[in-house]
């Protein structure tokens, strides 16, 4: 385990135990900063991200069941507010919202035409909850959107998206450690972990131990530690740093699924193969695997006018490779079949995306599992071709889902 | 528009329930600038006035259901420049499209006193089977935006903006929770095309597929389904037989299903 030592985690030092009410401190305080505080809260049956108050609107003793297809809230450990794992939604939503209006444009008499840039102004917007995968998936959006630069050798930044830059520059994250892994989970298997590495303002975790319910936070920046030192709490001590460890190692052993090893490399190897067409007997190019994924970024423009013609908007809107419309080039869509477009997916996610972005496009949060409708499990297909190539008799490849929930 | 003429429009109706044509009454503060930007040749729904053809643009509701109906759409073919089906009578038959599948005599013979009044064709088809036309706008009924963002196209001489995914995608922007995952309810929404604004997601039901289907619709993989989560093969069959039952997709999926 690379995160054993306690020393190497950011901050260290600025480390507070609180109870309940230091994380309502928390969220006042941000409040106070002029922040919206987004955070898990339960509805019609599943955990939204939605704006919170306090922690009353939190899921308190509410934990999740996920598998293929199959989601369903349960009752959990009482008082615990952080006990389920991910849900439908992501933190797309409120970095590149579905829909937005880029420019309008107006016939005027003397120019030709005038364009208009919407109001720019960046949400202050708090995330609360932020788990360690949504963090890698974040930094992956910040690549793609050009926020931080590619790596070296996989092309030169040339563009930033000017909004998804504005509102994230103007995020505050609070980071929450897992401490249980869900049905669909396989972080560890795509180079994470239930443990956040870096990237939050503050990082929680939810600690249960001899009937005390407390709560270790971290600062990850200067704004986090500057918030940090106005809470109620007591300075951490080792004891604690060590029993926040034994919650995320305790996750960690309980992934539901598992990659199998240098799937990069194995679906470049097999664009052709007999699994693709088979995979498409159950896909319903619904796409909601690509919608509710916290990397994809795909989107289309709509450009609609007023009927009388003066004016126009140009919308940008969520888009899927799973849509006919997506692929449409001079002449038609090039990915007529349903299989064209679940390779498109999960060869980008898993291959290309490392070519394009030098990293992977996936970080096993486990969402396009759960919610495809049909319970397509990214995890099994790669493991399919996996197993073709190489005869399934004999060893159990490395990261097999075998015994596992 | 620098036009001099405004373009002539009429709203035409074959087998239906007026629905459709009441979504645009429905518009209420944009159908004045509809009525601004447009001369409205034909719309009895709204105006007794009647003026001669051609049209610039046709808005057609309704199915063919009689031999009249047959010739009188060739005629309103010839003499419109743009001819748009609205609703999913005008593009699949309607759900009275139903009677494609039994024996229509029977019917006949069961409900009217004096079966030999009635001039009735077998099938129920959509506008498309009998007459060219320029644009499918899908729904039951049809969505009021829709409507007005085809006739907004149209006269601005650009392609609407009417996607053809599926209902997912709109549930996914709108942020609902998925009835089938998180409830275990069956929902048509991965086969039908988008549209209506999320109307039974939004409120936790299953989609009933009023949109019909979307492009490349999968409804095999779906059916099976929603056997899994206890759905009887009657069942599946009318779920596919509902306004849509003619459109192929569906009809082909309701036959598979069709235990009699
Ligand atoms: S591909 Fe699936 S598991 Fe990977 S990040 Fe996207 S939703 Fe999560
Ligand atoms: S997997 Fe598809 S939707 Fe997702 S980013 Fe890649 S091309 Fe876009
Ligand atoms: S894999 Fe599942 S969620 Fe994705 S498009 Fe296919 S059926 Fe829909
Ligand atoms: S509720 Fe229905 S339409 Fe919405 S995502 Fe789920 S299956 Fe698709």
């Amino acid at each position: 385990m690379v995160h054993n030592d306690i020393h190497a985690t950011p901050a260290a030092g600025h480390r507070l135990i609180v109870g309940r009410d230091g994380l309502d401190a928390l969220i006042a305080a941000l409040r106070g900063e002029g922040y919206a505080v987004i955070g898990p809260r339960v509805r019609d049956g599943a955990i939204a991200y939605e704006p919170v108050d306090s922690t009353a609107d939190l899921p308190i003793g509410v934990i999740d069941e996920q598998n293929g297809g199959h989601y369903r809230l349960n009752t959990g450990p009482e008082e615990t507010l952080f006990g389920y794992t991910v849900g439908p939604h992501s933190w797309k939503r409120a970095l590149y919202p579905p829909r937005q209006s880029l420019w309008t444009a107006a016939r005027d008499a003397e120019k030709g035409f005038t364009i208009e840039k919407p109001d720019g102004t960046p949400p202050r917007q708090a995330f609360l909850g932020v788990r360690p995968c949504e963090l890698r998936a974040l930094g992956i959006h910040d690549r793609v959107f050009g926020v931080q630069p590619h790596d070296a050798g996989h092309g030169a930044q040339q563009f930033t998206d000017q909004g998804y830059a504005a509102r994230r520059a103007e995020a505050f994250v609070v980071a929450v450690n897992c401490g249980r892994a869900g049905g669909t989970c396989f972080c560890t298997s795509m180079g994470g972990g239930p443990q956040a590495e870096g990237g939050y303002d503050l990082a929680v975790t939810e600690i249960n131990r001899n009937g005390w319910h407390d709560f270790l936070v971290e600062a990850g920046s200067e704004h986090g530690r500057a918030i940090l030192d106005t809470l109620p709490g007591r300075r951490a001590e080792v004891y604690d740093v060590q029993a926040a460890q034994a919650v995320t190692d305790a996750a960690r052993g309980q992934m539901g699924r598992a990659m199998v090893p240098d799937v990069a490399d194995l679906l470049a190897k097999n664009l052709e193969h007999p699994r693709w067409a088979e995979v498409a007997k159950r896909c319903l190019s619904c796409a909601n695997c690509t919608m509710v994924c916290p990397t994809c970024f795909c989107s289309t423009m709509e450009d609609v006018t007023d009927l009388t013609g003066e004016r126009t908007e140009r919308v940008r809107r969520w888009d899927s490779c799973f849509t006919l419309d997506f692929s449409y080039i001079h002449g038609g869509s090039i990915r007529q079949s349903t299989a064209s477009r679940y390779r498109q997916w999960i060869t980008h996610k898993l291959s290309t995306w490392h070519e394009q972005f030098g990293t992977s496009g996936c970080v096993g949060c486990g969402r396009c599992i759960t919610w495809c409708p049909v319970g397509i499990d990214i995890t099994e297909e790669a493991r399919a071709i996996h197993d073709s190539t190489r005869g399934t008799a004999g060893g159990t490849p490395e990261g097999t889902n075998e015994g596992r929930a | 528009m620098a036009a001099s003429r405004k373009p002539k429009l009429a709203v035409w109706k074959f087998s239906s329930c007026d629905g459709c044509q009441l979504s645009l009454l429905d518009c209420e503060d944009e159908l004045l600038e509809v009525a601004g930007a447009v001369e409205i040749a034909y719309f009895l729904e709204a105006t007794r006035v009647e003026i001669k053809g051609p049209y610039d643009v046709s808005l057609v509701e309704g199915s063919i259901t009689t031999p009249h109906d047959a010739a009188r759409i060739r005629k309103i073919r010839d003499q419109s420049k743009m001819l748009v089906t609205i609703g999913a009578c005008a593009t699949a038959g309607g759900i009275q499209a139903l009677k494609n599948f039994r024996d229509v005599d029977g019917f006949i013979k069961a409900v009217y006193a004096h079966p030999a009044y009635i001039d009735t064709l077998a099938t129920s088809t959509a506008i498309q089977d009998h007459v060219a036309v320029d644009f499918e706008l899908r729904g039951c009924p049809v969505n009021k935006h829709q409507l007005l963002e085809v006739l907004n196209a149209t006269l601005n001489r650009r392609k609407p903006v009417i996607p053809a995914h599926s209902q997912c995608v709109e549930c996914k922007m709108a942020g609902t929770v998925c009835v089938t995952v998180a409830h275990g309810t069956p929902c048509l929404g991965p086969v039908t095309q988008a549209g209506c604004g999320n109307l039974c997601p939004g409120f936790a039901r299953g989609c009933y597929g009023c949109f019909g289907p979307k492009e490349n619709p999968n409804t095999a993989s779906l059916a099976k389904h929603m056997a899994e989560l206890g759905v009887s093969s009657r069942d599946i069959a009318q779920a596919f037989r509902s306004f849509n039952a003619n459109a192929e997709a569906f009809r082909k999926e309701g036959d598979a299903h069709d235990d009699r």
